[in-house]
């Protein structure tokens, strides 16, 4: 094959050579990384939450006015909803899983033991709360209503009884689920909680905390002004639900106003949202690079050609066929794009170092680098086609001609 | 002789259109995007108060338990130091704030009781952060330590509850409690909402303003970030009051350097009595932030912006080598006419000159173009970000577009440097022969 003659004819031009290659190198480590960004966001925008998030919705009651009491109010709503038919159960709970707003606190084995304690998402729920998320137990048992403690919001003494995850199980007792069963466990003000339940999966409110399957029910009513009520309903039965809901609450007490009548999916939209505005914009960023680039080496490819219309004729006239004129464009491509992406191999690497250690994000997976390559390099043949295939068109009678 | 350049590149762009109108394409891609990244960091980076941020300091004292690993010391203040620090000197303009919600009733029976985002705070805390005002204006700073009920609306509560008059002297009931009217604040939403960037740094501004102590006093309901590293002991709010808990930003205004030391000072010994006494035990590196430092610490510029700023730097250096490259055979094509030229007795000094209006020409209308990209790229991530944050101020200003278009210009002239070289160096007897 014609390597050498390929190779010299490019040394001639060595800056139009360079500057695809960098162009080459620079679009390869953009849109690398890029993908990468949106498959590490992608996977975090999949993870489950452990509820059953398609049929739950909520709404904020806040009280008012000197006759408001919230106790019974919550009683009062809770015993209505869970009478509404299409509605699977309901409960008063602190916070929605995946909204981004909650509580934290941490178990230890020993009271005072800061060191070694486990930090955990704390829900303070009544006793519907793991029949309201569909949250599955996978050892011990559920709440009873006797085991709900009713509280202000400024006593700290916690309920005696705790459901946790699995997770959170397994990191206060290596031996798993079946061991935290009936264990003791201290909060950080030293008071003793008893491990009643595991649950396979519930996660933290807050979709970037680094320990985001570590959550644990209480079984406390906090009073505290407001009371949230999450609610569960039969499949396709959330759109009819919700604004009869908001009715029903509205017209049995005068005293209060409702807020935030919202779905988990929206919730989980909105909390996800800067993730997949980011998957958007990094894939409008590598739609248009490799529409620029492949454009850029069209239009040097085309140049390239038109200045050599007349080596490219005596070739021709003396006897290369058309496909050994375009193969010599291919070819000169691959040789390009080659030098590109394997600068663009390590430039990859250093800006995804730079990502890893200035974000804290995972590293990239290696099988990234050659698929990043192989991809520029089918970009750059794509691009060179059709400019080649006019080179191969050009006639041997233009050797003859006007010089 | 510049018109007629001008109209030389016109000339030029015409007999390569398409070309051409690649340069144009990629100047105005790299640009725009590299301009929506720009406006981003330039009002979410940037300084919300440029004439005061330097005079104007958060203080954060060295808060954790020892025996906690990894604890961050929290921004915020605890309800002993606060009130500590409002004893420790009055010579200075200082605000402990803190945020709170409760429901609004109003008097107009036809509307609904609404809840509303409130904050406590001090009356020094509208002329140290220069709040506008529509109508009247802060309270008093009697009225702080009287603990009167008085309250300042915002514009949109003033509207809401008064039809958008003259409210001052007016009551409004909120909590179960009524408050004296005296001031409505005029439009205002600073970016990032620099007195609480722990609470949404690009959150919409509270709705009622209320003297800081009624929070404790009326048993206000908080809101926002409470962060405690230490049981209470014992039980009810006066425990938790007591506890070691952070909920309160602490902002003071020093005008000077002396000013600054003094203060300083004052803390530092805060800190130092605190530590004898088996407080403060978790050392910080500094104690009083000003406004760009505060907002630095605090990390208010989101990764996401960052790392796109990383990538719109690299997209717009493509787009130039792409168009180093495609000037480069632009001009080289162009050796037949430059070689006549040169014939007839052009200088090299005003061929360059001729390609440097010709490689502006292009970055020109890249950049025109570019901005109607950006503009375009900033209206699309409005849209998608839809109410997640307060964007009003996402739009080009004046300086984004100057930088834009010189940016646009100056960065294509470099980049058509090496092709401009080139094409004054053309030998002009080798194209003379071939015409």
């Amino acid at each position: 094959m014609e390597f050498g003659p390929i190779l010299r004819a490019l040394l001639r031009n060595k800056l139009g050579v360079i500057l695809i290659a960098v162009q080459i190198a620079f679009t390869m480590t953009v849109i690398v990384n890029a993908v990468y960004i949106i498959n590490q966001r992608g996977e975090l925008m999949s993870r489950p939450s452990g509820t059953d998030e398609d049929n739950l919705f909520y709404i904020r009651s806040i009280g008012f006015g000197q006759n408001f009491n919230e106790e019974v109010t919550a009683a009062d709503d809770l015993a209505r909803l869970r009478q509404t038919p299409g509605i699977v159960d309901a409960t008063v709970i602190n916070t929605v899983p995946v909204s981004n707003s909650g509580s934290s606190s941490a178990f230890l084995l020993e009271p005072g033991e800061l060191a070694s304690s486990v930090p955990s998402a704390i829900y303070y729920a009544d006793h519907g709360s793991l029949n309201t998320m569909g949250l599955e137990l996978v050892a011990g048992v559920d709440f009873t209503e006797a085991d709900v403690l009713i509280r202000e919001s400024s006593s700290n003494a916690n309920a005696d009884t705790v459901i946790i995850t699995q997770a959170l199980a397994e990191q206060l007792f290596p031996e798993g689920a079946q061991a935290a069963i009936g264990q003791v466990v201290y909060t950080p003000s030293d008071q003793a909680v008893r491990i009643i339940g595991v649950v396979r999966q519930l996660q933290a409110p807050w979709p970037l905390w680094e320990d985001i399957e570590n959550a644990a029910i209480f079984p406390e009513i906090v009073i505290d002004g407001a009371s949230l009520y999450l609610i569960r309903t039969e499949p396709g039965e959330q759109d009819r639900l919700m604004p009869m809901v908001e009715e029903m609450l509205g017209a049995s007490n005068e005293q209060r106003i409702l807020r935030q009548l919202r779905t988990m999916a929206d919730t989980r939209e909105e909390s996800y949202r800067i993730d997949s505005v980011m998957t958007r914009i990094l894939s409008i960023v590598i739609a248009t690079l490799v529409f620029i680039t492949a454009m850029g080496i069209v239009g040097l490819a085309v140049f390239s050609i038109n200045r050599r219309r007349r080596q490219i004729g005596t070739r021709r006239a003396l006897g290369a066929t058309q496909g050994s004129i375009l193969r010599h464009f291919l070819v000169e491509n691959a040789i390009i794009s080659g030098m590109g992406v394997i600068v663009g191999a390590v430039l990859t690497v250093a800006f995804n170092m730079f990502l890893v250690q200035t974000f804290n994000m995972p590293r990239i997976g290696w099988y990234y680098i050659p698929t990043g390559m192989l991809a520029l390099l089918l970009v750059g043949q794509l691009a060179v086609i059709g400019p080649s295939r006019a080179a191969s068109r050009i006639t041997p009678a233009l050797a003859t001609r006007s010089v | 002789m510049f018109i007629y350049y001008v109209r030389l590149a016109l000339l030029s762009y015409r007999r390569n259109p398409i070309l051409s109108s690649l340069m144009v394409l990629a100047v105005a891609i790299g640009i725009g995007a590299y301009m929506v990244i720009f406006t981003l960091n330039y009002f979410m980076g940037g300084d919300p108060i440029p004439h005061k941020s330097a005079q104007l300091f958060h203080v954060q004292l060295d808060y954790g338990n020892p025996s906690f690993p990894d604890f961050d010391p929290p921004p915020q203040l605890t309800y002993i130091d606060t009130l500590a620090l409002l004893e420790l000197t009055s010579r200075y303009p200082r605000t402990a704030s803190s945020k709170f919600v409760g429901v609004v009733e109003p008097d107009n029976p036809e509307i609904r009781p609404f809840s509303v985002s409130g904050r406590g705070n001090f009356s020094d805390f509208f002329t140290m952060f220069d709040i506008p005002f529509q109508y009247g204006s802060g309270w008093d700073r009697s009225a702080d330590e009287g603990r009167q009920q008085v309250i300042v609306l915002s514009r949109e509560l003033n509207e809401q509850l008064f039809g958008g008059i003259d409210s001052v002297g007016e009551t409004v009931h909120l909590h179960g409690y009524n408050f004296t009217v005296t001031g409505v604040l005029d439009n205002w939403s600073p970016v990032p909402k620099f007195y609480d960037v722990n609470n949404g740094p690009f959150d919409p501004i509270e709705e009622a303003y209320i003297p800081w102590h009624l929070i404790v006093d009326l048993r206000m309901d908080r809101a926002g970030n409470t962060n405690c590293w230490q049981a209470p002991e014992g039980d009810g709010f006066q425990a938790f009051l007591n506890a070691e808990c952070a909920w309160i930003q602490f902002w003071v205004e020093l005008q000077d350097r002396t000013a600054y030391e003094d203060y300083l000072n004052l803390i530092n010994n805060y800190a130092a009595e605190q530590k004898s006494f088996g407080r403060l035990q978790q050392p910080v590196d500094k104690r009083l932030f000003d406004v760009n430092e505060w907002m630095v610490e605090q990390e208010v510029l989101p990764d996401e912006t960052r790392i796109l700023s990383a990538l719109a730097a690299m997209l717009l250096a493509v787009c130039l080598l792409n168009t180093v490259g495609l000037l480069l055979s632009k001009f080289l094509g162009k050796a037949p006419e430059i070689g006549v030229r040169q014939a007839l007795g052009a200088h090299k000094g005003s061929l360059f000159i001729q390609h440097v209006i010709e490689a502006g020409f292009i970055g020109a209308l890249g950049g025109l173009l570019g901005l109607g990209v950006a503009a375009l790229g900033l209206e699309g991530i409005k849209v998608l970000m839809g109410d997640l944050i307060v964007s009003d101020w996402m739009h080009l200003n004046l300086t984004v577009v100057v930088v834009t278009i010189v940016l646009a210009v100056v960065s294509t002239v470099i980049a058509g440097l090496y092709p401009i070289w080139r094409a004054c160096n053309i030998n002009p007897a080798i194209h003379l022969k071939l015409q």
